[in-house]
């Protein structure tokens, strides 16, 4: 079975070819079943090879399928451990349920069966990041995701700002990979090979401290490009240009959780660097509370789901940096989930009102809409923290767990428990604006039901929402135990033991999401004009949060303005004038002798007859004077 | 017997009025005379040089010399003819293309 595990790349891989040369023929909605089919299979494969995993009754394993550069160690070879697959799982799992709502919301698309193609596509992609056996082979999956999210935020190109949007995307990312190639070389330098085996085997006897701190700080600069972490994070709002089944598959619940996976899979190397880890853990935090304070004033339904996505990586990052990386995974599996609904929440809303955005011109929906309004809810009071739902446990062994580190993460942990409240500020905020109230629609726009093709994944996705978090309690830790043997020799935090430890910091987070959700309920139940006074009460803080603290403006000015200008002087005043001027000046040199010397060609024969006698004149007076 | 310096001398004189009128002809037809007349001073000097060595080769060289250049003038002549025919005149100033 393990052995086959390549087939689980292979299915959506194959998929998209075939799509990419079928997809106008095969047309809608056959396509979008070809390519949900794909992945779906992917995911029942991956299902049947992991569970040996879960009872502990298989070992890690190397698959490998052939030899790419087998001088550094890098070869087409799939590892396959608790980690991997869980993270298969999710890829594929979430992936079809999304694949499968996407083929209602394209509807009508004229390039429905390309937007199929990308998606599928990006499930290999990703699929092979999460898979690799190797720094190589993770490399690529690395660059792979990223074209494909390039591709699909830039799926309407025919809108300015959403080709703008994925070129952003594109060179954001670009700074983060650049770190990430970095510590790869430093990688090879220090350990001659990529290979994941041979690297983590060998890292306390290779790495110093000093050395291990440079590779986790490079690897962290390039997770914080992919997984959009402070200061690194300005694409994702804008990447909510794409089509929402994208939002949601790529930029809420799998590509931007590599760079958490990436931290989590080179755990061995961030132990030894104990600076970088808690590097990791101090962006993480101030990410949480940086893009929540960001959430809590945003007008567009997908912005806040976008900086929501943006702060809760922080909380994954807080946990893989204070070397929790148990409640790190579980709080991106979980995550996954919620995130996942709600963005196809988002999508089916949007859907209905004809393209709207605005939640000022929602409200009232829950009567037109109930299956999206109450898997919706569900979502909001899971992502809230809300006790039993999947992010409650998640998010609480986070803060649990940073809490029992101590010391300066005892700080993060106030960080993380102000941005909990936060979070189920704007969360309910949104719920209430597009739900409850009255209808404040423009008019002309008729909110109709989703299909059952966008309403039975938002009800698979609530039901995980629901109880997704019941795998990792500090009850039954069945995820701490499935993990165990990937994180085996290097020091893990776990989340502290005793029922009354748990029920203070629960009662704490819980304390605080239920401040933060029924502030935000009391204050947007009311009617339009009280909600909008209280927003005008918090200028200009809300003005600043509302355009997300200028940060764009800041990076415009300071980065974008100075690069084209710099592009400006080397194209305008170093190429133009001295490159291209230099290989022009020989030609005009040339241009020029010839043009001095044409007047000697008189055309007269008698010129040139004058010339031959004055030339034998001189040769045989020459001659003659004794020459030779 | 006369001396092979006069011979020269004619030689020189000769081949001295063909240079002269290339210079200062225009007419394609006369030019092609005067080049004529440095190719015979040319063939004197050889047979007079040849004379004073008392050496047959010069003499020997002037035959070949007189059979080329009458191959050279069947064709010179046809050309300057086909100009005429073209241009109706023979006048070389008017034959400028190759100006720069």
């Amino acid at each position: 079975m393990t052995e086959l595990i390549w087939i689980v790349i292979a299915l959506p891989l194959l998929a998209a070819v075939v799509l990419h040369f079928a997809g106008r023929r095969l047309g809608e909605p056959l396509s979008g079943w070809l390519a949900s089919a794909a992945i779906g299979a992917s995911f029942v494969f991956a299902l049947v090879a992991a569970l040996p995993f879960v009872d502990g009754g298989a070992d890690a394993s190397t698959v490998l399928l052939w030899d790419w550069m087998p001088a550094i160690g890098a070869s087409f070879e799939i590892q396959w451990d608790p980690l991997s697959a869980l993270m298969t799982l999710v890829v594929t799992g979430v992936g079809t349920l999304i694949h499968v709502f996407a083929i209602g919301y394209m509807h009508n698309d004229g390039r429905f069966g390309r937007f199929f193609t990308y998606l599928n596509l990006f499930a290999a992609s990703m699929l092979t990041l999460v898979l690799a056996g190797n720094f190589a082979m993770l490399f690529l999956g690395w660059e792979l995701v990223g074209l494909c999210s390039y591709l699909l935020i830039g799926f309407w190109f025919d809108r300015p700002s959403a080709s703008a949007a994925a070129k952003k995307a594109f060179v954001v990312n670009r700074i983060g990979d650049f770190g990430f190639m970095i510590a790869l070389m430093l990688v090879f330098t220090r350990f001659g090979t990529l290979s994941f085996a041979g690297v983590f085997e060998q890292a306390p006897e290779v790495l110093t401290t000093g050395t291990a701190t440079a590779i986790g700080l490079l690897l962290l600069v390039g997770a914080a490009g992919k997984s959009a972490q402070v200061p690194l994070y300005v694409w994702l709002p804008d990447a909510m240009e794409g089509p929402t089944p994208v939002s949601a598959l790529i930029h809420a619940a799998t590509m931007v959780t590599a760079g958490v996976y990436v931290i989590a899979r080179t755990a061995a190397i961030f132990d030894l660097a104990p600076v970088a880890s808690t590097t990791v853990a101090t962006v993480g935090a101030v990410t949480a509370l940086w893009a929540a304070s960001i959430a809590l004033a945003q007008r567009d339904i997908k912005k806040v789901l976008a900086y929501s996505t943006v702060s809760q990586l922080g909380y994954m990052f807080l946990a893989v940096g204070s070397t929790a990386y148990v409640a790190g995974i579980f709080h991106l599996m979980t995550h996954a989930f919620f995130k996942a609904l709600l963005f196809l929440g988002a999508g089916a809303v949007i859907h209905a009102m004809n393209d709207e955005q605005d939640m000022h011109k929602m409200g009232g929906l829950l009567k037109r809409m109930p299956v999206t309004g109450i898997t919706m809810g569900i979502a909001t009071l899971a992502i809230a923290g809300i006790p039993p739902l999947a992010g409650f446990w998640s998010k609480d062994e986070i803060l649990a767990s940073s809490f029992e580190r101590g010391g300066w993460f005892s700080v993060l942990f106030v960080v993380g428990l102000i941005t909990a409240l936060l979070t189920a500020f704007y969360m309910t905020r949104q719920w209430v604006l597009v739900f409850l109230g009255e209808p404040r629609w423009d008019e002309g726009v008729e909110p109709h039901r989703a299909p059952s093709v966008m309403g039975v994944p938002l009800i698979i996705l609530a039901v995980l929402s629901a109880v997704g978090g019941l795998v990792n309690t500090p009850f039954r830790a069945t995820l701490e135990h499935y993990l165990e043997p990937v994180f085996e020799g290097i020091s893990l935090l776990h989340p502290p033991e005793g029922i009354g430890l748990f029920i203070v910091l629960a009662g704490l987070s819980v304390f605080a999401a239920l401040v933060g959700g029924g502030a935000a309920y009391m204050t947007y139940r009311r009617p339009v004009g009280a909600w909008q006074r209280f927003e005008e009460g918090l200028q200009p803080l809300w003005g600043t949060w509302e355009d997300a603290y200028r940060v764009d403006d800041l990076y415009g000015k300071t980065l974008v303005a100075p690069g084209r200008k710099l592009a400006e002087i080397s194209a305008f005043g170093v190429d133009l004038p001295l490159i291209d001027g230099a290989v022009n000046g020989v030609a005009g040199l040339f241009l020029g002798i010839g043009q001095r010397l044409r007047p000697l060609q008189t055309g007269y024969v008698r010129n040139y007859a004058a010339l031959l006698l004055a030339g034998a004149v001189v040769v045989v007076g020459w001659l003659l004077a004794g020459g030779l | 017997m006369v001396e092979p310096g006069l011979y020269m001398t004619v030689a020189a004189v000769l081949f001295f009025i063909g240079a002269l009128g290339m210079l200062v002809r225009r007419n394609a037809l006369v030019m092609f005379m005067c080049i004529e007349l440095m190719l015979n001073a040319v063939n004197l000097t050889l047979i007079s040089a040849g004379r004073a060595m008392n050496d047959l080769n010069g003499q020997v060289a002037v035959f070949f010399i007189l059979v080329v250049a009458a191959a050279e003038v069947v064709v010179g002549l046809a050309i300057i003819v086909a100009i005429f025919r073209r241009r109706s005149t023979a006048s070389v100033d008017e034959l400028n293309e190759m100006r720069g």
